[in-house]
């Protein structure tokens, strides 16, 4: 149990993922929540390493895990674009006060 | 317990005990700092697994350009002379509550499930396999994430300037 193999990576990599739906529920400000999200593309990227260092599956594991690191880019960036633009409009970040389609 | 698994388990604290950080900590910029850590962290753990070449993009892209990103969204939204830095938490409870739940199962799940595991030999560096693989399999891959970076690099500028 001490000697470390893939569960080991798992479990890291879960409650990594956990922590960052935590995050993305509880979180007020756009900004906090987007922090989460990027926690848990680390989490689906260190299962994604993990299998392919265990699983015999040659490099694709890692190819797969270099598109998701871009992908996160291209959102992080998108994303805050959006939350500059929603800053400019309602002068609020919080998430819970950007209910203008309720009523 | 070898040197691998010591240092492992040291990665491993750094990055859940920073995340849980980032979720917990009032400050904003104190999150963003902590994130610094949780990334060094995934950086460590992705060396562990034989991936060099991704943790040096993981450190390249998320420490240099994603991190920096997020402060400056911090920066553009929230009044630094102001109190707004803080930032508040919604249902704490309920959402303590569900996700523990969540990570139990899901923890449970992965120790009770045979793995069929079959580690290879640990290559010497990576960079030449990852490199035929973009340019042969995954080119169409390749090509297609480098317009999609260009078109969000580009509507990125146009919705924040509007």
């Amino acid at each position: 149990m001490l000697h470390v193999g893939l569960n080991h990576f798992l479990i890291v990599s879960s409650l990594l993922f956990c922590l960052g739906i935590f995050g993305v529920v509880t979180r007020r400000n756009a900004v906090m929540v987007l922090m989460g999200i990027e926690l848990i593309l680390n989490a689906a990227n260190i299962n994604f390493i993990a299998f392919a260092r265990y699983g015999n599956f040659g490099l694709q594991g890692q190819i797969i895990a270099l598109f998701v690191i871009v992908l996160a880019a291209a959102e992080a960036a998108i994303a805050l674009a959006i939350v500059l633009n929603i800053y400019k409009i309602f002068s609020t970040v919080n998430v819970d006060e950007i209910d203008t389609l309720k009523d | 317990m070898n040197i691998y698994d010591i240092i492992f388990y040291i990665f491993a604290l750094a990055t859940v005990g920073s995340a849980f950080m980032v979720v917990t900590t009032r400050n904003i910029v104190h999150a963003a700092f902590y994130l610094l850590l949780t990334f060094f962290g995934v950086t460590g753990i992705y060396v562990l697994l034989t991936a060099d070449f991704v943790a040096i993009v993981q450190l390249v892209v998320y420490v240099g350009g994603i991190l920096i990103l997020l402060i400056f969204g911090v920066m553009l939204t929230n009044k630094i002379t102001n109190v707004q830095i803080k930032t508040g938490s919604l249902q704490l409870f309920p959402a303590a509550i569900g996700v523990g739940l969540f990570a139990g199962i899901l923890v449970s799940a992965l120790l009770n499930t045979e793995w069929k595991t079959a580690a290879g030999e640990a290559p010497k560096t990576t960079l030449n396999g990852l490199g035929f693989l973009l340019m042969n399999e995954y080119i169409i891959v390749f090509e297609v994430l480098g317009v999609l970076l260009l078109v969000a690099l580009v509507g990125a500028a146009s919705i924040a300037r509007k």
